[in-house]
């Protein structure tokens, strides 16, 4: 094994099911890091519940195993106090879009610096199966008692109209592929989300490794599986926005991208977006030295204890003298 | 001079705060104390609020029922609060509108017009504003009647503008302009206010500073009489503050190093974590600081933002009232499983629901000390008064960062919008506390636990991003390096762990930090309480104890870990135990039942949603000390 990779490992055992997408992701993460040449302190992987909820705990970066729901916050409270952090958060398709629905679409709004990874199979895996919320309207995978009664939530498409800077998809089983874009989602400067698809083999008995493969749609003329993802770095297609102007048509054509599901499913970069402001260039253009002096490092308190901070201004303001 | 208490109230939007900021102020310049109460509806325009300023060459500590002088912008005002105005008094009132009907008024709501109703029927009052301005009259009230339309016109036409709407919020000025010149107050104070207020608005500075001469010409031509109660210029030789419990709060916090505040907008909350962003750029020893303040996009994402921020060594803090404090917790739950020293700063208001959202109460003690899952220390202060809030805000972060847990700073809306002079607080002394942290260093060679077992339950802390230290974070039970662990020997061994530390904070807080105690420790009878109503306590027992009642006051500030050895102690040897609080079932003389054994003989109760008086705190000690009141006694004060 590359020993660079074997500093983002832990000797926690994976308990995830056999043949789980997780493991790819978990692969991927970890060849990602080393390939960018990160050191494991500089990283922190945050996650909220669920089976990819312990991804942290199997990646030997600082790991913060959160609430359901709340990856997005917390990882927004670490990056805004320590913007010198490399910050990854991970989750499931109901963490994010459901539970955590709002926090998906405010996060937009700052477009912080963070790689946002959604473990996307839709299912509710560690509570036993439930319809989550990217399943679509009736499908009835093997643990629903009946067909799922609520239409599905587009990730990509909501993380487009809420101010994602970077949009993808990828593969749980594509292993470089996935690496490829945790690295380009890792170096973009705003708010990345990568929308993994992944099977549950435990619970989606529908969107399986199979079916991805395309192994149900047998081509007459050569007999082989048609494969229903494809990738669109294979295609004409741009997802970059080159200047300011051309940001709604981008915009509009991923939107349209983000429709094709079923027979073709486009995996790749849907959308960038480099001129649209961070957080963190927000917050400096307040506070200039932001960046160098964040929360985090600021002194509080001098070499005798007492507290930095000199209340004269604010004293001067209120005074009755 | 003898103390001056002067009401401003008016239709919301109509500069009632300002007028009060700029009379607290100019009192303020002339030497005089003053404790000031701000009441407002759940409205943005058009509903009745007032601002009742207490003022005297003394320190002042609460309000009481009195109103010497009422200035009232509109006829609800007046209708609202002649009842409180004292014999002698006098009311303010726009000439202008003596022929409305009172019952016209719209904004009245229909449980007050009720009440009104019976007025005008069974005293005869009369229909209209004038007619209870005569009744007000006969009662021996001064009224001083201000044609404000007309001190508009002028002011208008001397500043050269035609449109009279651009001057008609100065009402307020003019009603401060002359109620002081009524008051036989000094205007150079007046103008000296003004010009502070809206320092960074000359053209403001003008209209007022204009709007104030016409009224003092106005009202010294036209109110010869004389009035009984006058102001006057104290000696002093200190620097002074009129300050807020919002304002303490944040001030407070930049003192004891926040330096990242979240919150979600909520009242009475917000105008704390406004006041920190307006303020963001600090000024330090150490060179660059500053505070980031971020509005989050609900209370959930606020707590859990601010604990993420805590791991990275930054000292963060969140804000909110009863609402928003019940969506955060979940997230108090992860810190105090996680350890995380996380401050939240509960400004309690009327409950239960939405409640009375702008309103006072006293009634989340129980809820913050039990809000969470499961079993976790946390510790719990209540602040007193507006100085307590500031010291409290800034230690805080030293009981979160040194015993690293979540710390709870409960205030209430009576604080949070009083004002209140105070001699400059002083900071110099001030210390702060960051607990065992390991640096990069000291971890060369070991092999990290975030979570290691130690005798006292603390462990040493890694800041996020430290190399070398390297470790997890979960909401689950974890095992020393933070993994996950559902073995029940480790369970046991945690659990025991962050528990202990309550022990810890009990054993280490200087009981000062705890406990206040006032008056005899040894007298007879006890007063127990916590929160705002500390100051009218003290007044009233002043007042009793100089009348020969035997009294003590014992205000409980640490409400987790609660030190109940002493309050068992104290309590054991009083013969009358009084619980003073603003909530229906007498929450801290029910927790003080559970931890000693000990119940309270009498209760005086409130939950209007108003602070409690001096005036109804002293009669109604007062009777239970004569052996003439109820167990239970609820007071009522306040409109």
């Amino acid at each position: 094994m590359d020993p660079e990779v074997s500093h983002f490992k832990t000797d926690v055992f994976v308990d995830w099911c056999p043949g789980c997408g997780n493991f790819g992701i978990l692969n991927a993460l970890q060849t990602a890091f080393a390939e960018l040449g990160l050191e494991p302190h500089q990283v922190v992987m945050v996650s909220g519940i669920g089976c990819s909820g312990k991804e942290p705990h199997y990646m030997g970066v600082y790991g913060v195993h959160t609430l359901h729901g709340r990856v997005l916050p917390f990882a927004t409270g670490i990056k805004i106090a320590n913007p010198q952090l490399e910050v990854v958060a991970v989750g499931g398709d109901g963490d994010g879009l459901g539970i955590g629905a709002g926090h998906f679409v405010n996060a937009g709004r700052r477009n912080l610096h963070i790689t946002y990874i959604i473990h996307d199979n839709g299912v509710y895996g560690l509570t036993k199966g439930q319809a989550s919320p990217t399943l679509r309207l009736g499908l009835k995978t093997k643990a629903l008692a009946k067909p799922n009664m609520n239409d599905a939530v587009n990730p990509i498409a909501l993380a487009l109209v809420t101010g994602y800077t970077f949009v993808a998809r990828s593969y749980a089983y594509d292993f470089r592929h996935l690496k490829d874009i945790i690295k380009a989602a890792i170096r973009h400067k705003g708010l990345a989300l990568i929308d993994c698809l992944q099977p549950c083999p435990t619970y989606n008995d529908i969107n399986t490794k199979e079916w991805y493969a395309g192994e149900d749609r047998i081509d007459s003329k050569t007999g082989k599986p048609q494969p229903r993802l494809y990738k669109l770095e294979g295609t004409d297609y741009d997802p970059v926005v080159h200047d300011l102007n051309e940001d709604f048509q981008k915009k509009m054509a991923a939107l349209d991208k983000a429709r094709e599901w079923g027979d073709r499913i486009p995996i790749g970069v849907f959308y960038r977006n480099d001129f649209q402001s961070t957080f963190t260039e927000r917050i400096s253009e307040r506070i200039p030295f932001y960046q160098e002096n964040p929360p985090a490092k600021q002194r509080i308190s001098d070499e005798n204890g007492f507290s930095t901070a000199e209340l004269q201004e604010f004293f001067n303001e209120l005074k009755t003298t | 001079m003898k103390e001056v208490n002067w009401m401003a109230g008016g239709p919301q939007g109509a500069g009632v705060d300002s007028a009060a900021n700029i009379f607290g102020r100019a009192c303020g310049y002339g030497g005089l104390y003053v404790f000031g109460r701000r009441e407002y509806h759940s409205n943005i325009k058009g509903l009745h609020s007032y601002f009742h300023l207490r003022v005297s060459p003394h320190e002042v500590l609460a309000n009481v029922n009195d109103v010497d002088l009422l200035a009232a912008f509109d006829a609800e005002t007046v209708v609202r609060h002649m009842d409180e105005v004292v014999h002698g008094g006098g009311i303010i009132v726009d000439k202008d509108q003596y022929s409305m009907k009172v019952l016209d008024i719209p904004t009245l709501p229909p449980e007050f017009k009720d009440e009104l109703t019976i007025n005008v029927d069974e005293k005869a009052v009369g229909e209209t504003l004038g007619d209870f301005l005569d009744y007000a009259k006969k009662k021996g009230i001064q009224v001083f009647p201000v044609p404000y339309l007309d001190l508009l016109k002028r002011i208008a036409q001397k500043l050269g503008i035609d449109k009279i709407s651009r001057v008609t919020r100065m009402v307020n000025v003019l009603a401060v302009g002359v109620s002081f010149t009524i008051l036989g107050y000094d205007e150079n104070l007046v103008e000296k206010a003004v010009t502070a207020i809206f320092s960074e608005k000359p053209k403001v500075v003008e209209m007022n500073i204009l709007a104030v001469r016409e009224a003092y010409d106005y009202a010294e031509q036209t109110f010869k009489g004389g009035f009984r109660h006058r102001l006057e210029k104290a000696e002093w030789n200190e620097e002074r503050l009129f300050v807020s419990g919002n304002q303490a709060v944040a001030m407070g916090k930049v003192l004891g190093g926040c330096r990242i505040q979240t919150y979600y907008p909520i009242t009475p909350a917000a105008d704390e974590s406004e006041y920190l962003e307006a303020h963001e750029i600090l000024k330090t020893s150490s060179g660059n600081g500053a505070i980031i303040v971020i509005q989050t996009e609900d209370e959930i994402a606020a707590v859990n933002s601010a604990s993420g921020a805590a791991l990275t060594g930054a000292r963060a803090a969140t804000s909110t009232s009863g609402p928003g404090f019940a969506l955060m917790v979940e997230g108090l739950s992860w810190a105090g499983n996680c350890e995380v020293p996380l401050v939240i700063t509960y400004y309690q208001r009327g409950a239960p629901a939405t409640g009375l959202p702008t309103r006072h109460g006293q009634s989340d003690l129980m809820f913050a000390l039990h809000a969470g899952h499961g079993e976790f220390p946390r510790v719990v202060l209540a602040s007193g008064d507006i100085r307590e809030c500031f010291y409290d805000a800034a230690k805080a972060f030293n009981y979160a960062e040194k015993y690293q847990l979540p710390v709870i700073h409960l205030i209430d809306k009576a604080m949070a919008n009083c004002s209140q002079t105070y001699p400059v607080f002083e900071t110099g002394h001030f210390k702060i506390d960051r607990g065992d942290v390991a640096d990069e260093q000291a971890l060369v060679g070991q092999v990290y636990k975030r979570f290691s077992l130690t005798e006292t339950g603390v462990s040493p802390r890694v800041l996020l991003g430290t190399k070398n230290g390297v470790h997890w974070y979960t909401g689950d039970e974890h095992n020393e390096y933070g993994h996950i662990s559902e073995e029940p020997a480790n369970r046991t061994l945690m659990m025991d762990k962050r528990m202990k530390k309550l022990e810890l904070v009990d054993k280490e807080t200087p009981l000062g930090e705890k406990i206040n105690f006032f008056g005899d420790r040894h007298a007879e009878n006890l007063v127990v309480s916590w929160g705002s109503p500390k100051g009218a306590i003290i007044e009233a027992m002043d007042a009793l104890t100089s009348e020969g009642f035997s009294l003590g006051f014992m205000q409980v500030r640490m409400m987790h870990p609660l030190p109940r050895e002493y309050i068992y102690e104290t309590l054991a040897v009083a013969e009358k135990i009084i619980d003073v609080e603003g909530n229906y079932v007498g929450q801290l003389a029910g927790v003080i039942k559970e931890q000693t054994g000990i119940s309270a003989s009498h209760y005086l109760l409130k939950y209007t949603g108003r602070p409690m008086t001096t005036t109804e705190v002293y009669d109604g000690l007062k009777s239970i000390l004569l052996g003439q009141a109820p167990v239970r006694q609820v007071l009522r004060y306040g409109s």
